[in-house]
C-alpha cells in the first residue's frame, strides 16, 4: 500500500474562477523521497495542504498512510510532520524553545527522537538561545526540518523548504533529506528548482495545475524525444535571436553559457547545422550534443501543454 | 577620484557598512562598466542586500567612496533615486491597481509628462504582449506576467542603472528566460543591469559577476575566467567553493 | 509636483478599492450624527420615582399631581414606610424618591415653610443630579404659582439625600463605565488579534497538522489575557479606591466573581470575532471600533438608556456591557449581594457560553 494516493483531485478558488489543480492523479511508495518540481501558482502548495488535510478538495479522494483526507483528518494530522512555505516557526522564541514548544504539542520530547535530528540539530545548537527571528535563512530550514521531524512523523511534508536559500544552504539540505530517507521516512518535497529534482527518487513535473509528467527523473530524461545540441558562440545574444528566427530551429533557449537546440530535420542534423553557420557567421562558434536535463524536459513539456491547450480552446 | 570614473555606471572604494561591532559590508572595491550586466551574487547573510541599499541610496555607508550613475551616495542620494530603477521579487507592483494605473504612477513618479507615458506604455504592453490586459488588476495576473511588467515600469523612465534583486524567483523556467531576454534588450539600449540572482545559470549571463562573502568581495571577473580560476566548467562549482569559505552563518 | 500628484491619484485608488475602509470613513459619521441626533440625549425621561405621602393634602397631591403631568418622571406606586424604600432603591425600580410630611399644607400655611425630602440614587450622579434638578424646577414653580395668591410668601425646600454616594463624589461617574469599557476593548482586541496573528504569521498552519485540539488553541490564547485582565483590574480598584476615593460597598469576592465572568465573556468575544478574519488590522478594527461605540452608547454609562428610542434600548440588551455595568454597580456602589443581581449575572453566564460555543464551532480546523 503506498503512503501518500492521490486520485482525480481538484481544487479551485474564487468560485471555480482559479482551477489551481486539475485532475491531479498519482502515489508516493514508502520510503520515497518524492519531488514535486514546478514554479510558482502550479498548484504544489495546494496539493501539500490538501494531503496534510488543512484545505479540502473540490472532488477526487486522497489518503495517507491509508487514512483518507476528509473522513480521518485527525489521524493524519499525529502521523506526518509539515513544513509550510513561508518561515513558520514563533520569531521571538528560541531555537531551544521553538523546539521544545513543538516538541510538547506532539506529546514527546526533544530527548525521545533526538537520534532523527541529530544531525541537522548540531548545526544550529550553538544558536540555540537565539531567537529564531534573528537567524540566517538557513539556519531557519535547518530549525523549521527540526522541529517537523521532532515526533518521528512517518511522512514528511515540505513545501518548497529550499526557496530563498542559497545554494550551499540548498545543497546541504538535500544531504540532509537524503539521510533521512535513508532512515525510512516518506518524503514529498517541493521545489521550484529544475537542478534538485535529480535528487529525488521520482518527480512529479507540474504546472498549471497539471501534472506533465510522472517518473524517475533519469526516465523523464531519457524519454526527451529530441536530439538535443548545446551551443556557443562569441555573441551569445545575437546567436540567440538568429538561430530562435530560423525555420530550421525548433526550439531555441539560453542555458548559462550556452543555449540548448533542438532541430526540425534531425536526420539531417550535421548538415542543419553547418547550413546555419554559413547562414549567421557566428564568430569563436561551438556545438556539442548533449544529454537533456530535467529544465530541459520541463520546457518541452510545457510547449507540449500550451498547444495542446491551445487546440483545445 | 580621477575622471575615470565618470564613464563608469558605479565605483565602489573601501565601501564600509558597519552596524555597531558588525561589518555588514568590509570594505568592498569594484566597479561596473556602463551597459554592462553585472552579476552580484553572494550567500544569504553575505552582506549582498546591504550593499545594494548603499547603491541604491538607501543608506549611507559608515565609510568608503562609492558612486552611482556619476552621483555620489553620501551627499547625492536623492539624485541616485531619480536616476535608477529598481524591481525585487518581493515587491513589484501594486496589487490592486490596474496594469495601466501602475504604469501612470510610476510614470509620474520619475516625472515623465503624460504623452511620454502613454506612448512609452503603448510600446511596453505591446512588447511584452499584454495590450490586452493594460485594465485588469496586477493581483489577478500570473506571476510570470507580473515580473515582466514590473521590470519594463522599472525601466520605463529610462534609468542609467536599473538594479534587480532576485528578480525571477520562483518563476517558470519559459518566462525566466524571457525575463532575460528583456535585460538583454535593456543592455542593448544601454541600461546598466545591476542584477543578484540565486540561479547559477543566470550567472552566466552576465558580463561579469562578483561574489560576496562574509561582506567581501572575495571573487570579481567574467563567469568564464572564474571558471578558469577555480578548475570547474561549472559556476554552481565556483560559488560552493567560495561560499564554503564563509564563516558567517 | 507631477510625482505628487501620481502619487496622491494612486492613494485615491487604493482608498477607493479598500470597501472596509470606505465603511468607516463615511458610514461612522452618518451613524454617530443619526446617533446623536435622534437616539441620545443626556435628558433624563421616566425617570421611576415614588413617593411617601404622610400628608395627603391639597399641596402634597397637587405636588404628585405635578410631577405625573411632567414627562420626566413615571409615578410608581406610592410607598407606604420608609424602610420600604430602600428595597425599591435596591431593585432599581425608582431612582428617585419624594417625601412628604405630615401636615405640609398646615405647615405652609402658619409658617410659611415646608420641607420635603428628596432622595435620589446617586450611584448615577450625573442622572442624580438632574433629577434633583428637575424636582427642584417643579417645586419652584408651584411655589411661584402659591405666591401669586398668598399673602405671605411660601418656600418649599427640597431637602436632598444622595443615595450611595453621600460625599458627592464625581468619580463615580465614570469608573464603572470605564472599567465595563476597558475590558470589552481591550479583553476583545488582544484576544482576536492573538489568534489572527497565528494565522497570519504561517505558525497556525502548523498547529492545525498536530494532534493539538482546535480548542486547547483557543483556550491557551485566552488565559494569558484573562490572567492579565484580573491584574489590570485590581490596579483598577486600587487607584479608585486609593487615589480617587470611591468606596467598595459590596463584596468583594462577589464583584471578582462578576468580573471574571465579564472578562471570559468578552474573551469569548474576542474569538469569535478571530474566526472572521485573517488580517491583524481588520481584528484589531473590528474589535476596536467595532465594540467601542456600541459599548460606549448603549451600555448606559454614558447617556441614559431609558430615553433611547425602543430600537437602541432592545439593542442595548444584547451588549454584554449592560448587564456588568448593573452588577458592578450594585455591587461596588450600593453594596447589593448576589440576589439582586442574579438575572444579569445569568444572562452574562449565558452570553459567555454561547460565544464560546460559537467560537469553537466556527474555528476552522481547516485554512479555509
Amino acid at each position: 500500500m503506498s503512503d501518500v494516493v492521490l486520485q482525480n483531485i481538484v481544487k479551485t478558488y474564487n468560485n471555480g474562477h482559479v482551477k489551481a489543480v486539475n485532475d491531479v492523479s498519482f502515489s508516493v511508495e514508502h520510503g520515497e523521497l518524492f519531488g514535486l518540481i514546478g514554479p510558482d501558482g502550479a498548484g504544489k502548495t495546494s496539493i501539500f495542504r490538501m494531503l496534510t488535510t488543512l484545505l479540502p478538495p473540490d472532488s477526487g479522494v486522497a489518503s495517507v498512510m491509508g487514512f483518507d483526507i476528509t473522513k480521518d483528518y485527525w489521524e493524519i494530522r499525529q502521523r506526518v510532520g509539515y513544513m509550510p512555505g513561508k518561515f513558520s516557526l514563533y520569531q521571538d522564541l528560541t531555537v531551544e524553545e521553538n523546539l521544545t514548544f513543538f516538541a510538547t504539542v506532539f506529546k514527546t520530547t526533544i530527548q525521545e527522537n533526538y537520534d532523527l535530528i541529530k544531525d541537522i540539530y548540531e548545526q544550529i545548537k550553538p544558536f540555540s538561545k537565539r531567537p529564531a527571528g534573528k537567524l540566517s535563512g538557513g539556519m531557519k530550514q535547518k530549525l523549521a526540518l527540526c522541529c517537523a521531524l521532532i515526533h518521528k512523523p512517518e511522512v514528511l511534508f515540505l513545501d518548497e523548504p529550499t526557496t530563498g536559500v542559497d545554494v550551499v544552504s540548498r545543497k546541504e539540505f538535500w544531504e540532509m533529506l537524503k539521510r533521512l530517507k535513508a532512515q525510512g521516512i516518506t518524503i514529498l518535497v517541493s521545489t521550484p528548482y529544475m537542478d534538485e529534482a535529480s535528487m529525488c527518487d521520482r518527480i512529479a513535473l507540474i504546472q498549471k495545475g497539471n501534472i506533465m509528467s510522472i517518473d524517475t527523473p533519469q526516465n523523464i530524461i531519457d524519454s526527451f524525444p529530441f536530439q538535443l545540441y548545446a551551443t556557443k558562440a562569441k555573441n551569445i545574444y545575437r546567436l540567440l535571436t538568429d538561430f530562435r528566427s530560423d525555420n530550421a530551429v525548433n526550439s531555441c533557449y539560453a542555458f548559462g553559457e550556452f543555449l540548448h537546440l533542438t532541430l526540425h530535420d534531425e536526420q539531417r542534423g550535421e548538415s542543419v547545422i553547418q547550413e546555419l553557420v554559413a547562414k549567421y557567421k557566428p564568430e569563436d562558434f561551438e556545438i556539442k550534443r548533449i544529454a537533456p536535463t530535467i529544465e530541459d524536459s520541463f520546457i518541452r513539456l510545457m510547449k507540449e501543454n500550451e498547444t495542446v491547450g491551445e487546440a483545445h480552446g | 577620484m580621477d575622471n575615470t570614473f565618470k564613464d563608469k555606471a558605479i565605483v565602489c572604494k573601501s565601501l564600509t557598512k558597519q552596524f555597531g561591532d558588525f561589518k555588514a559590508v568590509d570594505q568592498i572595491t569594484f566597479d561596473v562598466e556602463q551597459g554592462e550586466i553585472f552579476g552580484f551574487l553572494g550567500a544569504n547573510g553575505a552582506g549582498k542586500t546591504t550593499a545594494m541599499r548603499i547603491l541604491c541610496g538607501l543608506s549611507h555607508p559608515t565609510s568608503g567612496e562609492a558612486t552611482v550613475a556619476g552621483y555620489n551616495v553620501y551627499k547625492e542620494a536623492e539624485k541616485i533615486k531619480a536616476n535608477i530603477g529598481y524591481m525585487s521579487q518581493k515587491f513589484s507592483l501594486y496589487e490592486n491597481l490596474t496594469v495601466y494605473e501602475n504604469i501612470e504612477f510610476y510614470g509620474g513618479v520619475y516625472g515623465l509628462s503624460r504623452p511620454e507615458i502613454k506612448q512609452r506604455s503603448e510600446a511596453m504592453l505591446n512588447r511584452l504582449g499584454l495590450a490586452a490586459e493594460a485594465k485588469k488588476m496586477v493581483g489577478e495576473l500570473p506571476l510570470g506576467w507580473k515580473q515582466k511588467l514590473a521590470f519594463s515600469v522599472a525601466v520605463l523612465h529610462r534609468p542609467k542603472i536599473v538594479f534587480l534583486d532576485e528578480p525571477t524567483g520562483g518563476v517558470d523556467p519559459i518566462t525566466r528566460r524571457q525575463f532575460w531576454d528583456l535585460i538583454y534588450e535593456a543592455a542593448a539600449d544601454g541600461i546598466t543591469v545591476f542584477v543578484t540572482t540565486h540561479y547559477m545559470d543566470e550567472a552566466e549571463y552576465c558580463k561579469r559577476i562578483s561574489v560576496m562573502v562574509d561582506g567581501r568581495v572575495e571573487a570579481l571577473d567574467s563567469p568564464g575566467n572564474l571558471k578558469k580560476q577555480f578548475n570547474t566548467d561549472s559556476m554552481d562549482e565556483v560559488f560552493l567553493q567560495l561560499a564554503r569559505r564563509a564563516k558567517r552563518s | 509636483m507631477k510625482q505628487l500628484l501620481a502619487f496622491i491619484r494612486k492613494e485615491f485608488y487604493h482608498v477607493f478599492r479598500d470597501k472596509r475602509t470606505l465603511l468607516i470613513l463615511f458610514g461612522l459619521p452618518v451613524v454617530q450624527i443619526l446617533l446623536f441626533g435622534f437616539a441620545l440625549s443626556s435628558e433624563v425621561k421616566n425617570i421611576g420615582i415614588a413617593v411617601l405621602d404622610n400628608s395627603h393634602d391639597v399641596t402634597s397631591e397637587e405636588i404628585v399631581r405635578r410631577i405625573k403631568t411632567s414627562s420626566y418622571f413615571l409615578v410608581k406606586d406610592p410607598v407606604l414606610n420608609y424602610a420600604e424604600i430602600e428595597n425599591r432603591f435596591k431593585t432599581g425600580e425608582i431612582k428617585c424618591a419624594l417625601l412628604f410630611p405630615s401636615h405640609l399644607a398646615e405647615d405652609l400655611g402658619r409658617s410659611g415653610k415646608a420641607q420635603v425630602q428628596v432622595i435620589t440614587d446617586a450611584s448615577d450622579p450625573n442622572n442624580a443630579t438632574i433629577a434633583v434638578s428637575y424636582i427642584t424646577a417643579i417645586l419652584a414653580n408651584y411655589q411661584q404659582q402659591l405666591n401669586h395668591t398668598a399673602s405671605i410668601p411660601y418656600q418649599i425646600i427640597p431637602q436632598v439625600r444622595q443615595l450611595y454616594n453621600e460625599e458627592q463624589n464625581g468619580s463615580l461617574n465614570f469608573i464603572p463605565g470605564v472599567i465595563a469599557l476597558i475590558f470589552m476593548i481591550v479583553c476583545t482586541a488582544l484576544t482576536s488579534v492573538s489568534v489572527v496573528r497565528e494565522k497570519e504569521l504561517g505558525t497556525m498552519e502548523i498547529l492545525l497538522v498536530s494532534p493539538f485540539k482546535p480548542l486547547m488553541v483557543l483556550v491557551a490564547k485566552a488565559v494569558p489575557y484573562l490572567a492579565l485582565s484580573i491584574v489590570n483590574f485590581i490596579i483598577i480598584l486600587v487607584l479608585s479606591v486609593f487615589l480617587l476615593k470611591v468606596e467598595i460597598r459590596g463584596s468583594l469576592l462577589l464583584l471578582f466573581a462578576e468580573s471574571i465572568l465579564f472578562i471570559i465573556t468578552c474573551l469569548s468575544l474576542g474569538l469569535v470575532i478571530s474566526n472572521q478574519t485573517n488580517s491583524q488590522k481588520t481584528a484589531m478594527l473590528i474589535s476596536m471600533m467595532g465594540m467601542m461605540l456600541p459599548t460606549m452608547l448603549l451600555t448606559g454609562f454614558m447617556f441614559p438608556l431609558e430615553n433611547m428610542p425602543w430600537i437602541f434600548q432592545a439593542l442595548s440588551h444584547v451588549i454584554p456591557s449592560r448587564y456588568y455595568y448593573i452588577i458592578i454597580k450594585a455591587v461596588m456602589l450600593k453594596g447589593l449581594g448576589f440576589s439582586y443581581v442574579w438575572k444579569e449575572t445569568l444572562i452574562l453566564a449565558g452570553m459567555a457560553v454561547f460565544l464560546l460555543i460559537v467560537s469553537l464551532k466556527r474555528f476552522k480546523v481547516t485554512l479555509a
